[in-house]
């Protein structure tokens, strides 16, 4: 996996952090039913922070960021995008889902619209985007992840890295601060994992704020400011990357990465 | 083992080449298609042969010695073997509008005729989205042509939802700028329909009975009775399914919805009509709905039954369409909310063009099955074709005769019945975005 992007070029001087507060978890739980999923997560996600959470499967990374734009509720604790707390205020959670992108594993295209008509939809319908503008603004993000000349057609025609790309090019039409991947590249056969993890790291070097559950270690090294550890809904560990590969602390961490990086 | 040599290396692509010379043309395909294997073959024969037998008898019967001018089945029988079709030439104008007034005819032809105006830009997403005004004002203009009576009783009628939107729009509006911009539209939807309600309860008739006394624009008025035969198929069947497909829709999202008391009431609906035979609700509708209301209210037998009949199409519609519904992966519902859709937007926009798609063919399968089930109304008395039989049959000179007189039924609804299987198959073949 990590030599995938070992040859990519990062440049490091774009990777910058502020001081500013995207996003404050503090105390949060969640339970399915009886089963404690995810157990007292603290975590603050300064602007323009890439975070890779990995862990094994299970492990409650997914439904943490799938809390983080309430596809998942959370019944303790709180948590705050861009300073809006989220509470089951319906106006509250549509703003924050307009400002948060998210990417799926399954890439969640409409399969029924053009890949264009996917990624004017939601600026035209919810944030009143005149439909000439909206296609515009699409255009200049399927450019730049490299399928604008795959406007017209529709998903179904589309290999998963090119699906995945788009989904990705859907989200950053809405102009989000904060971008949630989840898993995005796992369900790609591995010659399109590289062009999915280009688009991301280009999109890293714009100043994005991204959290990132995957396993593409590579990335992680590259372009991560911080790796969290997960497992049994808990945050394990989370360090820089050089450190975290290098020199886990955990005995569960080391376990983890031994059985990922020995396959 | 390490003796045998497996290294090999190709140097050239291989160029395409066509198939083997017997695997296309019309030989090829009869070959594979029709006597493939042994028992192939056989069924081939076989159903040629019983299609043959078939058609070899009714082709004779029907055309060639069918006779169309005769004043009785016997006079039929004197003239030529075939089927006596001077029956149905006799009573045609009876199959076709019942006992509606010979020089009025041209009323609910009319309509018929315009029925394929409002009904295209639905059908057809190619047509300028202006004409569907019309499919809009089409119930109002063809209940006016068949019904008759003064052009302002439906205009009314149609003024009420116009009212209604006024008062949400502007009252909003106003309401606005004192309150909270969200509770003010809340209000404003209430009240528009609640104005909607009052018009068409209270001031529909004597509004009729106003402008009708200074403008009167009217046609000569034909009671239902009068009303029959394929007409009477035609409007409760359209009727019902241009209203069970909106109900169905709603029902359906009502049942998946996370409100409990909405989704109980939606449930309890469709168990309910789906639990109970269409005949039994035809004879509430007939019989025992007039012990529930006024004594003084004349509510119209055959808008009585269409309510019915839409209410049992509806319940089926719904479960169909939530068959729909829960095909879809969970996926559309959490990309549509991760976008920062609302309900409606989502449902309107991704959900339902998705999960309505899947239900076509079940869809077509209950609007069939509901034009079909508008022969049941004979039994409560009302002449659609099956009901203007009887009488034929009864007559001393056409006693005896059958298979004529149901086969022109079944043609009228099979003509109907295979044009929507039809229309269906064209929809699913355009919506069909998947892999092209």
């Amino acid at each position: 996996m990590s030599e995938m992007v070992s040859e990519r070029e990062v440049d490091a001087s774009k990777l910058q952090i502020s001081d500013e507060v995207a996003i404050q978890i503090t105390g949060m739980n969640k339970w399915y039913g009886d089963f404690h999923v995810l157990r007292d997560i603290n975590l603050t996600v300064y602007r323009g922070e890439r975070i890779v959470i990995c862990g094994p499967s299970g492990s409650g990374k997914s439904t943490l960021i799938r809390c983080i734009n309430r596809l998942e509720e959370h019944q303790k604790g709180s948590i705050q995008v861009d300073g809006i707390e989220l509470s089951s205020d319906l106006k509250n959670i549509d703003k924050i889902r307009s400002e948060v992108g998210m990417c799926f594993q399954h890439f969640n295209l409409f399969p029924h619209l053009t890949v264009l008509e996917n990624c004017t939809l939601a600026p035209i319908w919810v944030r009143k985007t005149p439909k000439k503008q909206a296609e515009e603004t699409a255009m200049k993000f399927l450019d730049r992840v490299k399928i604008a000349d795959q406007a017209r057609k529709y998903p179904g025609q589309l290999s998963g890295g090119q699906q995945q790309r788009v989904a990705i090019a859907r989200s950053l039409c809405m102009n989000p601060r904060i971008m949630l991947f989840d898993e995005p590249t796992s369900a790609l056969d591995p010659e399109m994992i590289k062009e999915v993890l280009d688009v991301m790291v280009d999109l890293a070097q714009t100043g994005m704020t991204m959290l990132c559950v995957t396993h593409e270690m590579g990335f992680a090294r590259q372009v991560a400011n911080r790796v969290i550890f997960m497992d049994q809904g808990q945050i394990v560990e989370q360090n820089e990357p050089e450190p975290f590969f290098t020199n886990p602390q955990s005995e569960r961490t080391k376990l983890f990465l031994s059985q990922i990086l020995s396959h | 083992m390490t003796t045998r040599g497996i290294a090999f290396v190709s140097h050239e692509t291989i160029p395409p080449s066509p198939p083997p010379g017997l695997s296309l043309g019309p030989v090829a395909w009869i070959r594979a298609n029709l006597f493939s294997s042994i028992s192939n073959s056989v069924m081939t024969i076989v159903g040629l042969a019983v299609v043959f037998h078939v058609l070899s008898a009714v082709i004779p019967w029907l055309f060639l010695g069918s006779i169309w001018n005769a004043g009785s089945l016997t006079e039929c029988r004197s003239i030529d073997t075939g089927a006596c079709l001077a029956v149905i030439n006799e009573r045609k104008w009876q199959f076709f509008f019942g006992f509606y007034p010979a020089e009025e005819r041209w009323r609910p032809f009319a309509a018929f005729i315009l029925m394929f105006a409002a009904i295209f830009p639905v059908l057809f997403s190619g047509a300028s989205r202006k004409l569907l005004v019309f499919s809009v004002i089409y119930p109002g203009l063809a209940y006016w042509l068949i019904w008759g009576g003064s052009i302002w009783g439906p205009v009314m009628v149609f003024a009420g939802p116009g009212v209604g939107f006024a008062v949400w729009r502007y009252g909003g509006r106003a309401a606005g700028s004192v309150m909270d911009v969200n509770v003010a539209g809340m209000l404003a939807m209430v009240a528009g329909a609640l104005v909607t309600i009052i018009w068409w309860l209270f001031l529909v008739e004597p509004l009729d009975d106003l402008v009708t006394g200074i403008v009167d624009i009217g046609l000569e008025p034909v009671q239902s009775a009068r009303i029959g035969g394929f007409l009477l198929s035609l409007i409760i069947g359209v009727s019902g399914i241009a209203a069970s497909f909106p109900i169905g829709v709603c029902l359906a999202l009502a049942r998946r919805s996370n409100l409990l008391i909405i989704r109980a009431l939606s449930v309890g609906f469709i168990e309910f009509i789906r639990g109970v035979p269409l005949i039994t609700l035809l004879f509430v509708a007939s019989v025992l709905l007039q012990y529930f209301l006024p004594p003084s209210t004349e509510f119209d037998l055959i808008l009585r039954v269409v309510i019915m009949v839409t209410a049992f199409a509806s319940a089926y519609m719904a479960e169909v369409i939530r068959g729909g519904l829960a095909a879809l992966p969970k996926g559309q519902y959490e990309a549509a909310d991760a976008l920062g859709l609302d309900y409606w937007k989502s449902m309107r926009l991704i959900i339902l063009p998705q999960a309505l798609k899947i239900s076509i063919p079940g869809i077509v399968n209950t609007f069939i099955g509901l034009f079909k089930d508008t022969t049941l109304v004979s039994v409560i008395g009302l002449l659609d074709p099956v009901g203007i039989i009887n009488p034929i049959r009864a007559d001393q000179n056409w006693n005896g005769i059958v298979w004529e007189l149901y086969g022109f039924i079944a043609l009228f609804f099979f003509i109907f019945c295979f044009s929507m299987s039809r229309y269906s198959q064209y929809l699913e073949r355009k919506l069909q975005t998947g892999h092209r």
